[in-house]
């Protein structure tokens, strides 16, 4: 299963849609690295809505991504993290403190946009 | 009991189901969406050290009541089985931040704070099993 990355300007979007077993992980963090590189996208825009759960692996994969965009030069923002999953994620001990967040997929946009000077 | 689930570990697509079935058995129990969010993760968990580390486990998953606790508490216990090369260092392992997978090293101590009983056996060359019980509130 893929993860479809969606281009908008300079940036990319992402909606996560789908259960996330360690293979639909591992290659949305290739195929996102990939499409950064391709498209030269500033900024990315993660939004975590649909998604019920994250283990310590997906919080790992999530991280590292994360950390592998800004060695490329872009910017990421995760969005729409539910409450029961920020409350797994602190009961696991798992923190994203270098990681953006904002509420919903707008409030991210504008995020990079500030960061990012329009 | 009613309801009770056994889920084969092989590959990394029983990770998907056991978490899957345990979604739909702690919803039926009747836990909130946060607490749906705590079992689903731990099963996760501990379906992951089983795909990592052993060719093949099981994860049961059985929906409990316990007539101490004032006559009716329910529950959900989910015991995590396998025959791999079990665990020789037992206290390493419940260390936060202790991996041999470079994972985060997040997941037995994670599993015990998400869960409200959590035993550990294991017998280095014949298996590890893991028992943890979420009780309804």
């Amino acid at each position: 299963m893929r993860i479809p990355i969606l281009k908008l300007g300079r940036y990319l979007l992402i909606s996560v849609q789908v259960e996330l077993d360690d293979q639909t992980a591992l290659q949305f963090q290739e195929d996102l690295l990939n499409k950064i590189h391709q498209e030269g996208s500033l900024g990315v825009v993660i939004d975590l809505t649909s998604v019920d759960m994250i283990d310590s692996f997906i919080a790992k994969v999530i991280g590292d991504v994360v950390e592998m965009s800004s060695l490329m030069g872009a910017k990421v923002v995760l969005t729409g993290i539910q409450p029961a999953v920020a409350i797994t994620l602190i009961d696991m001990g798992v923190s994203l403190q270098e990681v953006q967040t904002a509420l919903d997929l707008e409030q991210g946009l504008e995020r990079l946009q500030q960061e990012l000077g329009g | 009991m009613s309801n009770h689930s056994c889920i084969e570990i092989a590959n990394e697509w029983g990770i998907v189901s056991a978490r899957q079935a345990g979604r739909e058995l702690s919803k039926d129990i009747g836990f909130g969406s946060v607490d749906q969010a705590r079992i689903t993760t731990a099963i996760s968990e501990l379906a992951r050290n089983i795909y990592l580390y052993t060719e093949i486990g099981k994860i049961d998953l059985e929906e409990i009541s316990d007539n101490h606790r004032n006559g009716k508490a329910r529950g959900i216990k989910v015991v995590a089985s396998d025959k791999g090369p079990g665990i020789e260092n037992l206290r390493d392992v419940m260390v936060d931040g202790f991996t041999t997978s470079g994972g985060l090293g997040a997941g037995l101590p994670g599993v015990k704070r998400l869960m409200d009983e959590f035993d550990i056996e294991s017998i280095p060359g014949e298996g590890t099993t893991i028992t943890t019980i979420k009780w309804l509130r």
